[in-house]
C-alpha cells in the first residue's frame, strides 16, 4: 500500500478540491501498480495528454477544469491536434477539430502554459539536474532525464496532468538514484570522425540505441564533446521512437556522465557493445520503408520531430540558399520558434523558399499530409518510425541536405558517400 | 460459450485492475495500443504486426510484450468510453500505462475492465482462439 503523507492525506481526502482529490488517487493508484511504496513531490511537468485521440479525453480535462483544477507546478503542453495559428493546416472533421480545441482550452484552464511543443527544453522549460519532474511524451521524457539531468518516469497519458495538479509523482524508476545507472557501454571510438561530424549520424545513432537496447540504459564513449542541443534532441527522439529508453548517457557531454566510473556507478559494464560503421549504415537503412534508389519518386518532405529550433530553420535556409521548393514542404515547430523567425525576419525567406510551417501540432499525429500517400521524406528519426503507422505514407530518411536538394529536384537527392 | 466444463484453472494471473471476464482469446506476441489498435473501433490497425485487421472488442488480449507507448492510456479510455475495450487484458509484464487508462475510466464513471499480468512462460498454456473465464482472483480457465 502507498504511504500518504499528511500534505497527500489532506489533499487526497479533499482539501484542495474535487479535481486534486481525483488527481492524487490517479497517482497513487498508479504508484500502487508500478510497485511504488510513496510518491515523490515534483516541480515541473510537461504535458502529452492533450493530443485528442477520442471524446473521452476532452470529457476527463473538463471534468478536471469543472473540479477546480489548478496545476500546482510550472507546466508545459505538448502539441495538440491543431494548428491554432493556422487553423486550416489539419483536416479534422468539425466534430473532432471542435472536440480537439475543447480539450485544449481545458488544458490552458488548468494553468498549463500553452507551449504546444514536443521541444519544450527549448521553449524555455528547463528544470535543474536531479529535480524530480512528471514529463510526458517520450522524446522530452529521454532529454529531460538524459541531457537536463532532471528526473522523469515514462508517463502515460492523464498521469502527466494528474501530476501536475498534485504536484506528485509515484517514486519509482528514473526518479531513483539505483535505477540512473548506465549497464551497457557503447564504444563509438572506432566510427570515422567524419560521419560523427553530420548532423544525420544522431538520429540514427538513437534509432539503433532503441533497438539494440530496449530500456535498459546505456553510456556512449567516444562521441565528440559539445554535441549540441539539437543532435542530443535528435538521438534521444530517435531511441525514444524504436525503443523504451527514457534515459542515455554519453561520456563527456550530459550531466551524470562526466567520466565512465561515474556513469556505470562504480561497477563494470554489464555489457560493451563496439558500434561500427556497419551496424549504423545497417539502422540508417532501417529508418527507410520505400526503396531509396537515386531520381526515385518522392510525394512530401517533413522536418521537425521534434519540432525545430531556431538554428534548424538557419541550417535549412542555408543550405536552400535562396532556391525553392518544388515538392509539398512541412516543417514543424512550436510557436516559441515561431516568434523568433519573425523577430528574426526570417519568415518572407521560409515562405518564399514554398515551406509549409505546422506550428503546435505535427505530421504525425493529426491529418496534414496530403491524401493519397505516397512517399515522405524526412531527416527525422521520430517521423521516420511512425510515418507509416500513422499516416499511411511510406518513408525515406535523409540528411537535412539530402531533403533540400531533394526539395529542389523534385526526386530523390540522397548522399551516399558518407555511409560507405 | 455455453459448454459447461468447468476445468481446472490452467494458471493464475495477477489481479492489476480487479474484476471478471470470460471471452476468445486473441495471443499477440507485442502490442502498442497507440498506433496499434484504432481507439473507435478496437480493430489492430498495423498492417506490419500480428493479427492486422482483427479486432479486440470484446476479446481476452494476450500480450507477452506490451509496448508501452505513452499514449496508449488514452487509446484504452476512448475504447472504453465508446464501448469497444477487449473483454479483459493479460500482460506478460506489468504495465501500468494501459492500467491507467482504467483507471481513469473508472475515475470518469465509465464501464472497466480487468487488466491481469501472467509471466510470459505461462502463455503457452492458454491457446490462441480458446475461449477462457478468468475469475476475479486471476484464476484462468479454458472452456
Amino acid at each position: 500500500m502507498i504511504q500518504l503523507s499528511s500534505e497527500e492525506r489532506a489533499m487526497h481526502d479533499g482539501r484542495d478540491g474535487p479535481a486534486a482529490a481525483l488527481a492524487l488517487r490517479i497517482v497513487a493508484e498508479t504508484a500502487r501498480m508500478l510497485g511504488a511504496e510513496r510518491l515523490v513531490p515534483i516541480v515541473s511537468a510537461h504535458i502529452d495528454g492533450c493530443l485528442y485521440h477520442g471524446d473521452s479525453g476532452t470529457l476527463f480535462a473538463e471534468r478536471l477544469v469543472a473540479g477546480e483544477g489548478a496545476v500546482r507546478v510550472p507546466t508545459t503542453l505538448n502539441v495538440g491536434a491543431l494548428d491554432l495559428l493556422h487553423p486550416d493546416r489539419a483536416r479534422l472533421s468539425p466534430h473532432r477539430a471542435a472536440m480537439a480545441r475543447r480539450m485544449m482550452d481545458a488544458y490552458v484552464e488548468l494553468g498549463c502554459r500553452p507551449t504546444w511543443t514536443c521541444a519544450p527544453y527549448q521553449a524555455g522549460h528547463r528544470p535543474a539536474a536531479g529535480q524530480h519532474v512528471a514529463w510526458g511524451e517520450s522524446n522530452a521524457v529521454a532529454f529531460c532525464n538524459s541531457v537536463l539531468g532532471a528526473r522523469s518516469e515514462r508517463y502515460g497519458d492523464y498521469l502527466d496532468i494528474c501530476a501536475a495538479l498534485a504536484a506528485r509523482a509515484p517514486y519509482v524508476g528514473l526518479h531513483r538514484d539505483e535505477n540512473r545507472r548506465a549497464t551497457v557501454l557503447v564504444d563509438c571510438r572506432g566510427l570515422d570522425p567524419r560521419l560523427l561530424a553530420e548532423d544525420a549520424v544522431y538520429p540514427v545513432l538513437g534509432a539503433w540505441l532503441g533497438a539494440a537496447m530496449g530500456a535498459r540504459i546505456a553510456a556512449f564513449d567516444g562521441l565528440p564533446a559539445g554535441l549540441s542541443d539539437d543532435r542530443l534532441k535528435a538521438l534521444g527522439a530517435a531511441a525514444a521512437s524504436t525503443g523504451a529508453v527514457g534515459l542515455f548517457h554519453i561520456i563527456g557531454t550530459t550531466p551524470e556522465a562526466p567520466d565512465v566510473a561515474t556513469a556505470f556507478a562504480g561497477q563494470p559494464p554489464q555489457e560493451t557493445v563496439r558500434l561500427t560503421g556497419a551496424m549504423l549504415r545497417a539502422a540508417r537503412d532501417g529508418l527507410s520503408t520505400a526503396r531509396a534508389a537515386p531520381g526515385a519518386a518522392i510525394d512530401a518532405i517533413a522536418i521537425g520531430s521534434p519540432h525545430l529550433s531556431v538554428d534548424e530553420f538557419w541550417r535549412l535556409l542555408r543550405l536552400l540558399d535562396g532556391r525553392r521548393s518544388v515538392l509539398p514542404f512541412y516543417a514543424c515547430t512550436g510557436r516559441h520558434t515561431v516568434d523568433r523567425l519573425e523577430e528574426f525576419g526570417l519568415w518572407d525567406e521560409i515562405k518564399a523558399a514554398n515551406i509549409t510551417v505546422v506550428a503546435d501540432t505535427c505530421i504525425v499525429v493529426t491529418p496534414i499530409l496530403p491524401d493519397g500517400g505516397g512517399v515522405l521524406l524526412t531527416n527525422s528519426g521520430k517521423f521516420a518510425h511512425y510515418t507509416r503507422p500513422n499516416t499511411g505514407y511510406d518513408v525515406v530518411y535523409g540528411s537535412l541536405a539530402d531533403v533540400v536538394e531533394t526539395a529542389v529536384a523534385g526526386r530523390l537527392v540522397r548522399d551516399e558517400s558518407l555511409w560507405r | 460459450m455455453n459448454r459447461h466444463v468447468i476445468a481446472f484453472p490452467v494458471a493464475r494471473a495477477e489481479v492489476v485492475q480487479p474484476g471478471a471476464a470470460e471471452g476468445r482469446v486473441l495471443k499477440l506476441p507485442t502490442l502498442s495500443f497507440w498506433g496499434g489498435v484504432d481507439p473507435s473501433t478496437g480493430r489492430l490497425t498495423d498492417p506490419a504486426a500480428a493479427g492486422h485487421g482483427e479486432s479486440t472488442a470484446g476479446r481476452v488480449l494476450l500480450v507477452a510484450e506490451p509496448r508501452g507507448s505513452s499514449s496508449s492510456s488514452a487509446v484504452m479510455l476512448e475504447l472504453l468510453r465508446v464501448g469497444q475495450a477487449p473483454a479483459a487484458v493479460i500482460l506478460g509484464r506489468i504495465d501500468a500505462i494501459l492500467g491507467l487508462g482504467i483507471v481513469v475510466a473508472r475515475e470518469m464513471g465509465w464501464p472497466t475492465i480487468p487488466l491481469y499480468q501472467l509471466p510470459v512462460e505461462a502463455h503457452e498454456k492458454i491457446p490462441d482462439g480458446s475461449d477462457v473465464r478468468i475469475g476475479a482472483d486471476g484464476s484462468i480457465r479454458v472452456l
